[in-house]
């Protein structure tokens, strides 16, 4: 009872819940607004209260007020106190009303991130589910960038309903903060794998968006989804992966060849519509993507064809919309297909469904032809007619319009048949288009000048029948066309027969009442009608006509001079002035004709819409720059310029008074036309406007029908346009026959050929000519205008900034931001501060744990190696796909050019440079050298590229840089100080005389366990030309010089280059070698011709080839857990140098023996470091190198104890040098 | 993506507003308006796409509707997602809020925009499907207002309202009552309730609550009133 009692009198305040509310809403139908207002007066008190139920009850109910439209960003604050309530029911209140009006301009929203974080890391699933929800619709930048790490987090969560909703909420992450994508990556591929069929079917979501924006990016996962496809049942992923295949295709031919089959089984098995759906639509983009018409495709697009066919046949409107739908996909590469089936969309265009007759018409647009385009156009006309409701009607008149002036009028022949259905179109009353067909009109009479007698007598037709059009009530819409048509007659007035009728039709008192645009262009085109009329009655000596029509305008001119509109107002003014001074020139008797007319000199010509966009900004002029240098402050209004602007303005404002003499006018136009010739950014008329304007041109283009002109507007029964129709065939009938009969002659005369071609192309649109030679006029363009096509690119696509390489290997820096606590010891050890996301990503629990176990110094290592790995695990993805998509077997070994006997030395030494340029190549890429992996292409472009370089005269130059970034790089590699290093190289002197200077350096042979590359500098320091140059060997039992076959030991090899003076090139040679644990020698001879002016002579230099220990080492990296099972082993052997007098530095150090000695780093500490290496036969190296105070000590680790000390008493030469 | 979910009735009345884009209310009035004035134009038996050109400002952007008496449900959809794809989805969730409103209609609707905005929740996020299996749906949907009910009904909301509606029952006309729960657990709450008579003579707020309110289940309430001057 005291409740009922309390219900009543307290205004129910507290109670006033979600449900009252609406009920209240429902019972103030008349005053809403007010009692909504009332509504949130309260609202705003209860919002004020620290009851957080009743906080929440008020949220609650501004979630509803804001479904009405009422703009509720106001209580923001109030919403994040609800969201971070500790229960449930509230918070899921707070997070709706949050994801219902937040936004990235929500000025609280940073507010959230310890909350949301705090929620996500919740224990009930629902807390961290609503979070999550509530943040994919408001997540912002900033709150992606914090909360990317635990979102990822959670992907990996052991609920799947936690799973999935992280793996969704990550795309939106992704959109917002672009950097994210690629350290997630890893573990959102995972996910395609997902136990749970919904976190896949997630996944598979996400991963589609992301790859319809870019899909170039996904490419490689393409075999990972075409096993999904295969295996799935769900057909909700089968759809999104069918749909994601669609957009790859174009980008891989050879992965649409793959998908064929599966899909053309998909459409004869599966009952789902959708599925079937999307197949055709995928198979289509397949099908486009394999251009070139493959005989057994053509089953494919038949089978296509034939399942849309029975789509658009279903009494299910939604699939016959979709049929349409797709086959306008079709249409763009198939036409013919689609073509055959043009009864079946015509009778689309009667269906009830306004979707399914837009779609029918799209399907027109493609499907006309020269052929067909007027009969499609006729039986659309008559839709116009029947269509009920404007906006279908206005639909069907843009798309005759559309469908005719599609690529620049290419499928009109006939001109006269195309302005007749404009006119025609004229007469729809109501339609909002006028404009369209008054620029259509405009540019068919502009370009096409063949037509504009035809043109401007049916737009004199038009103005005389003005009444008939203006007196419609809807004046907006279909009076535009007058506007053409008073353009039309005027600037071609030329060509008019009547002109003092259509003059009489313009100055008509009913035209007042046109709209203001509309007049002005009346006005402006009677004085160029005028002038014309002027000319001609001058010419013809009927002087009193002229007199006549003088006065006629400026008796009806007045009317415009009254004209409310300004632009009228002022043009009549000016132009009554005009005529008046011409009329007392008339009474004087002086011809003006000539300068009437000469105001409307000069050709219009069509401009295209981007020309100016395109024209480009001369050399050495800035945009920015001041052109005077930017006032200064303290210079304010000083006196002289305002009294030079003064005096100016007093002497012209004489000179600018309407009167001005004809001498002057003329002599004015005179200097702007030299102006004008002069400026190359004018746009200039064809040759010698003047006398083109007034010569009619292209007389001998007229039409060759003959048209009635005394045709009225509306000829009762037939429309104008039939009669080009039945003219038409008529023509293409005359045609035909004639064409036939030189067909039968041709035929006679060379039958093999003509008979293909004329299968192919049987009544092909090309056969059909126009019918009269038509000039389309093309759009201009300035003088060398940029060609470029960034104009549709929009700079603030969002999706842009995902066109991110999946592929390419994690970066150490690349990783999610990670919140920590701030404190003392992190700015101790900077290492502990980098906890390598990236790693968890991977394979979270495994890596962690061994995480942990490493020592903190160590992790820098770690990541590095983690990097090696995920490179190889990349490089083979990438492979994979190659693999996976060609039907041939893998390249792998094939192809090793060393394999085969080389038959000539120029022969012998380009593979070698082949291999040794794939070999740095790799080492710079990818560090890691297991060349046999490379495929076949790979080799070939190395190829070339080596084609290219020995052709290029400063190679020896670039490959000592070359080698130096390499030596950079490997010290990077090894040491972290960023001290520079002095330049090396690792080219040793062969022999010197004054002609030539040789160079070598010696590589092992990556392939080849008992090949060696020796490379030779020749550089020519004399005057004289160096040819025939031969280099011959003495070979020892263990090392030879590999020669052609059939040569002897003893025959040189010829150098395969010549050298002029000062210049060097580089020359390769290849040695084999049994036994490499020792250095071994070579004597050899350089022999070569040198010629001079003086002559030729014959010259020889002898040299010694030093092959040291080191160059059949080969620089390979080794991973820490690696280089320690290695020592472990035992199977090693060990040695050790100490070097006294060291003064360079510990880095430098190390780089010197990863240069000179191929070594690589494998972990240093301080001023200790291992480091790694591996002989050509395959002996493992390794080092421990110490340096005290001004020693240094080596502790070397061999399999073989002979190489280790050979390698060690080289290593001390050269730390000696030190 | 799914760019927005609008229920609307015959009348275009909103029912469910939901845009995954961010628009500013009267933008999105207006879309429900334009959307609307398309859809009512349509017949019954015509197919449920339309083209809606710019509304969505993006030019793939098309309408999936269907039409179940009073209500419409309006999805609007990028080229990503399969139009029939999506027409099965929108079958799903009116079966959905069939199964959790036993037999609902516009008015369940009306009345628990809320409840529905929850169920949505559990299978569209951020415009993209998370769910599409039915049972699941229900499933996820029960578990939460099942929590819900655990907690109000484990009283805290229950206590604090019932505190309220008792408090104002004794005081009469002309007070404000708020109470809010300062501890709680098993049967024993400690409840503050605040009392406040806005139109007292002096026109001053003065605080009658009595600070601290001790009860023993929700049944037998005690309470201690102190006034303060």
């Amino acid at each position: 009872m005291a409740l009922k009692m309390v219900k009543g009198s307290i205004d129910r305040m507290f109670d006033k819940n979600l449900q009252d509310l609406v009920r209240g809403i429902r019972n103030h139908k008349e005053d809403e607004a007010k009692y909504i207002s009332q509504c949130i007066d309260e609202i705003k008190q209860e919002l004020k209260q620290d009851n957080i139920a009743v906080k929440a009850n008020a949220v609650c109910k501004l979630t509803y007020l804001q479904m009405l439209g009422y703009d509720i960003s106001w209580a923001a604050f109030n919403i994040i106190e609800v969201m971070s309530a500790s229960k449930f029911t509230f918070k899921r209140i707070g997070y709706l009303a949050a994801s219902q009006c937040f936004h990235e301009g929500t000025d609280v929203i940073m507010l959230t991130t310890n909350q949301i974080r705090k929620d996500l890391s919740s224990p009930n699933q629902y807390d961290t589910g609503v979070a999550l929800t509530g943040l994919s619709c408001f997540v912002t930048p900033d709150l992606a960038r914090d909360l990317a790490n635990d979102i990822m987090t959670l992907m990996s969560h052991t609920k799947p309903y936690i799973r999935k909703k992280a793996v969704l909420i990550m795309y939106k992450v992704f959109l917002k903060y672009p950097e994210s994508l690629r350290p997630a990556f890893p573990r959102l591929k995972e996910k395609l794998e997902d136990p749970d069929p919904g976190v896949q079917s997630a996944a598979v979501n996400v991963i589609c968006e992301l790859a319809r924006r870019n899909p170039k990016n996904y490419l490689s996962l393409a075999p990972l989804f075409f096993k999904l496809m295969t295996s799935s049942t769900n057909n909700w992923v089968l759809i999104k992966i069918i749909k994601l295949f669609g957009a790859l295709t174009p980008l891989e031919p050879r992965l649409g060849k793959k998908l064929i089959e599966p899909l053309t089984n998909l459409i004869h098995s599966t009952s789902a519509m959708s599925l079937l759906y999307e197949c055709v639509n995928t198979v289509i983009a397949v099908l486009i993507s394999l251009s070139s018409g493959m005989p057994n495709h053509s089953a494919s697009i038949q089978l296509c064809v034939q399942k849309l066919r029975i789509l658009i046949e279903d009494s299910d409107q939604n699939l016959k919309y979709l049929g349409l739908l797709a086959m306008s996909k079709i249409l763009k590469t198939h036409p013919k297909s689609v073509q055959s089936h043009k009864d079946l969309i015509l009778q689309c265009l009667d269906d009830k469904d306004e979707s399914i007759r837009l779609r029918a018409l799209d399907l027109l647009y493609g499907m006309v032809s020269k052929k067909n385009l007027m009969e499609i156009v006729k039986k659309l006309m008559i839709h116009v007619d029947k269509a009920e409701g404007t906006t279908y009607r206005d639909e069907l008149l843009t798309k005759i319009i559309d469908i005719c002036s599609q690529s620049n009028y290419q499928y009109i022949t006939n001109f006269e048949w195309y302005i007749s259905i404009l006119v025609e179109l004229t007469r729809l009353e109501g339609t909002r288009h006028g404009h369209l067909i008054a620029a259509q009109m405009l540019d068919v009479a502009i370009r096409v000048k063949a037509i504009r007698k035809f043109a401007v007598s049916q737009m004199a037709m038009l103005l005389d029948n003005a009444h008939l059009i203006a007196s419609n009530t809807q004046r907006n819409g279909i009076c535009e066309v007058l506007y053409a048509a008073a353009w039309i007659c005027g600037e071609f007035s030329e060509h008019l027969e009547e002109a003092n009728q259509t003059l009489e039709a313009m100055l008509r008192p009913k035209v007042t009442t046109l709209p203001g645009h509309i007049q002005a262009v009346y006005v402006q085109n009677m004085v160029k009608l005028y002038a014309s009329i002027l000319q001609q009655k001058e010419q013809a000596g009927e002087k009193e006509a002229a007199q006549e029509i003088t006065q006629l305008m400026i008796e009806r001119l007045p009317q415009f001079v009254q004209s409310a509109d300004l632009e009228v107002q002022e043009r009549a003014s000016c132009i009554l002035q005009l005529i008046k001074y011409i009329q007392k020139l008339q009474v004087k008797e002086v011809p003006v004709a000539e300068e009437v007319i000469a105001l409307f000199a000069g050709e219009l010509n069509p401009v295209a819409p981007k020309a100016q966009k395109k024209v480009p900004v001369p050399e050495g002029l800035d945009l920015d720059a001041w052109i005077n240098e930017p006032p200064s402050d303290s210079e304010s209004e000083d006196e002289k310029p305002k009294t030079i602007f003064h005096d100016e303005e007093q002497r012209h404002s004489k000179p600018r008074h309407p009167e001005m003499d004809e001498e002057e006018l003329a002599r004015r136009r005179e200097a702007r036309k030299q102006e004008q010739a002069n400026n190359p950014f004018y746009i200039k008329s064809s040759p010698s406007p003047q006398k083109r304007y007034q010569d009619t041109p292209g007389v001998e283009h007229i039409p060759v029908v003959q048209i009635d002109l005394s045709v009225p507007l509306k000829v009762p029964g037939m429309p104008m346009s039939d009669q080009y129709v039945k003219l038409e065939e008529e023509r293409r009938h005359k045609q035909k026959l004639e064409k036939d009969k030189k067909k039968k002659k041709q035929k006679k005369e060379k039958r093999g050929k003509h008979h293909r071609h004329n299968s192919l192309h049987t009544e092909s649109e090309e056969d059909i000519a126009p019918a009269h030679h038509v000039d389309i006029i093309t759009e201009e363009m300035p003088e060398n205008a940029l060609p470029s096509d960034e104009d549709d690119k929009d700079p603030n696509d969002p999706y842009k900034a995902l066109d991110i390489d999946l592929d390419k290997p994690l970066a150490d820096s690349e990783k999610l931001p990670v919140q920590r606590h701030r404190n003392a010891e992190a700015l101790k050890m900077p290492e502990s501060e980098v906890p390598p996301v990236e790693k968890k990503s991977k394979k979270p629990k495994k890596k962690e744990k061994k995480h942990k176990e490493k020592e903190k110094d160590k992790g820098k290592k770690k990541e590095k190696e983690k990097k090696v790995v995920e490179e190889e695990e990349e490089e083979k993805k990438e492979e994979d796909l190659d693999f996976w998509l060609s039907t041939a077997p893998p390249p792998g070994s094939a192809a090793q050019p060393q394999s085969g006997p080389q038959t000539s030395a120029a022969v012998a030494s380009e593979p070698e440079g082949v291999k040794k340029e794939e070999r740095e190549e790799q080492q710079e890429e990818e560090e890691e050298d297991e060349g046999k992996k490379s495929s076949k292409h790979k080799k070939k472009k190395h190829k070339k590229e080596k084609e290219e370089k020995s052709k290029d005269k400063k190679k020896s130059k670039k490959k000592h840089h070359h080698s130096e970034e390499e030596m950079a790089e490997s010290v990077q590699n090894g040491t972290l100080d960023d001290e520079p290093l002095p330049p090396m190289s690792s080219y040793r002197l062969l022999a010197e005389n004054p002609y030539i200077k040789t160079t070598y350096d010696i590589q092992g042979n990556l392939q080849n366990d008992s090949q060696v590359t020796v490379s030779v500098i020749f550089e020519n320091k004399s005057t004289s030309f160096l040819k025939s140059m031969e280099l011959n060997v003495l070979d020892s039992l263990n090392t030879k010089m590999l020669r052609p076959e059939g040569s002897s030991v003893h025959d040189g090899i010829p150098v395969p280059f010549q050298l002029p003076p000062g210049i060097s090139n580089e020359a390769q040679f290849v040695f084999t070698l049994q036994s490499i644990v020792m250095a071994q020698k070579l004597k050899g001879t350089l022999s070569f011709i040198v010629k001079n002016d003086e002559g030729s002579t014959h010259e020889k230099l002898d040299f010694k080839l030093h092959f040291s220990c080191a160059s059949y080492l080969i620089t390979t990296p080794c991973y820490s857990d690696a280089f320690a099972k290695l020592l472990e082993s035992g199977d090693l052997h060990m040695s050790s140098i100490k070097v006294d007098g060291i003064s360079i530095s510990f880095q430098h150090l190390l780089a010197k023996i990863c240069f000179h000695h191929h070594f690589s780093v494998v972990e240093r500490v301080d001023s200790c470091a291992s480091m790694y290496s591996r002989s050509i036969q395959g002996h493992h190296v390794c080092l421990l190198v110490k340096k005290g105070e001004n020693s240094v000590s080596i502790d070397g680790k061999c399999s073989d104890p002979t190489l280790l000390s050979n390698l060690l008493d080289e290593m001390k030469e050269t730390l000696s040098k030190c | 993506m799914i760019n927005a979910i609008l229920v609307f009735n015959n009348h275009g009345k909103p029912r469910l507003v939901r845009f995954y884009r961010h628009l500013a209310e009267e933008a999105q009035q207006q879309i429900l308006r334009d959307t609307f004035h398309m859809v009512l134009r349509r017949d019954e038996h015509v197919c449920n796409f339309l083209e809606c050109g710019s509304l969505f400002g993006s030019p793939d952007c098309k309408l999936i509707y269907r039409h179940y008496a009073t209500l419409y449900f309006v999805f609007c959809v990028d080229s990503s997602e399969s139009e029939l794809g999506i027409l099965d989805l929108i079958q799903v969730f009116v079966e959905t809020l069939d199964k959790c409103f036993e037999n609902v209609c516009e008015l369940d609707l009306i009345f628990h925009m809320d409840k529905v905005h929850y169920i949505l929740q559990e299978v569209v996020i951020g415009g993209m499907v998370l769910e599409t299996n039915m049972n699941e749906i229900v499933a996820q949907a029960e578990a939460q207002s099942k929590l819900e009910k655990a907690e109000v009904s484990g009283s805290v909301w229950g206590l604090e309202r019932g505190a309220q509606v008792w408090a104002q029952g004794r005081l009469g006309s002309g007070y404000h009552a708020g109470a809010s729960v300062l501890w709680g657990g098993g049967r024993r709450e400690l409840v503050a309730l605040r009392v406040s008579q806005p139109a007292h003579p002096q026109g001053k707020a003065h605080r009658v609550g009595a600070p601290h309110w001790g009860v023993q289940g929700a049944a037998s309430m005690q309470v201690l009133l102190c006034c303060q001057g």
